[in-house]
């Protein structure tokens, strides 16, 4: 299966009008949940550990922003890791 | 089970107890039926046009919990006026592709398995380890189905928090007890699967 790049430049534009939250779950090791977010959004070790430990504290945290398209794409993405995650407008 | 190590030359292998393999595989197959429960056997294949016409996938979420949460809502309920309809719109699009990689990805680990010499019928106490090799596609297929198994076995097991995870194993059920060590273990295996990737 082929995995896919996100488009960084997508990420850090300042109006992105969709966001992808990433759910806290009881079930999936930290490990996983960081590697998932190295390995398919490209990020960092350390953004990636951020982000996992977000979710891991604060029960949810954004993973990227973007058009709906993208982060439809992203969550669907997420679903076939088993990550629970959905999206929503950014000033929702 | 002997962890999963990367071998300088390429491959990612492990090697199972011949009754860990069967219960792994066992595990994998009630993922896949009930999957497959849910879309027909034909699953595997989608016509991905059909798919992107929204001829035939479901809107409405599976009544099975373990299935509610292998193919989840993509638009959180209460999060916005249309998140309903968008999520079941979102699903009636893309339900049957996310269920056809979740098979896919359950029946590389299986493969994985007979190819490491899982015998079928019911596991003897000679048989040999069964000795996994798996490529960087098939890592993936068996990170992301592992995970499929032990969301499975978690809703089964009730486990909402990381207390109920804890509280598990220390029930008055026997049952339950060995289900706990079964979920455990496969927690050890994806650990060790994702600690070998660096």
């Amino acid at each position: 299966m082929e995995i896919e790049q996100p488009d960084v430049d997508d990420i850090v534009q300042v109006e992105d009008p969709w966001v992808t939250i990433v759910w806290n779950d009881p079930v999936n090791l930290m490990s996983y949940v960081a590697y998932v977010f190295r390995n398919y959004f490209g990020y960092t070790d350390e953004k990636a550990h951020e982000l996992m430990m977000a979710v891991h504290t604060d029960g949810k945290a954004v993973v990227s922003s973007g058009s709906r398209e993208q982060m439809e794409r992203h969550v669907q993405a997420m679903h076939e890791y088993g990550l629970w995650a959905t999206l929503e407008r950014a000033d929702a | 089970m002997k962890a999963f190590k990367r071998r300088r030359r390429g491959g990612t292998v492990a090697e199972f107890e011949s009754a860990e393999a069967h219960l792994l595989a066992s595990l994998t197959s009630q993922v896949v039926e009930l999957l497959r429960d849910r879309h027909g056997s034909g699953e595997a294949d989608p016509d991905p046009l059909a798919a992107q016409l929204g001829l035939g996938g479901p809107s409405q979420p599976p009544e099975d919990p373990v299935l509610q949460r292998l193919l989840p809502d993509a638009y959180r309920a209460g999060s916005a006026r249309d998140a309903e309809s968008d999520a079941a719109d979102f699903r009636r699009l893309t339900e049957r592709s996310l269920t056809a990689i979740k098979v896919q990805n359950a029946e590389t680990l299986l493969a994985g398995l007979i190819e490491g010499g899982l015998q079928p019928g019911p596991p003897e106490a000679d048989d040999p380890p069964v000795e996994v090799e798996l490529d960087g596609p098939e890592v993936q297929a068996w990170l992301k189905a592992l995970t499929d198994v032990r969301l499975a076995l978690a809703v089964r097991l009730g486990i909402e928090s990381e207390e109920d995870a804890r509280l598990i194993a220390h029930s008055d059920d026997e049952a339950t007890v060995a289900m706990a060590e079964i979920y455990d273990w496969l927690g050890y295996v994806q650990e060790s699967l994702v600690h070998s990737l660096g």
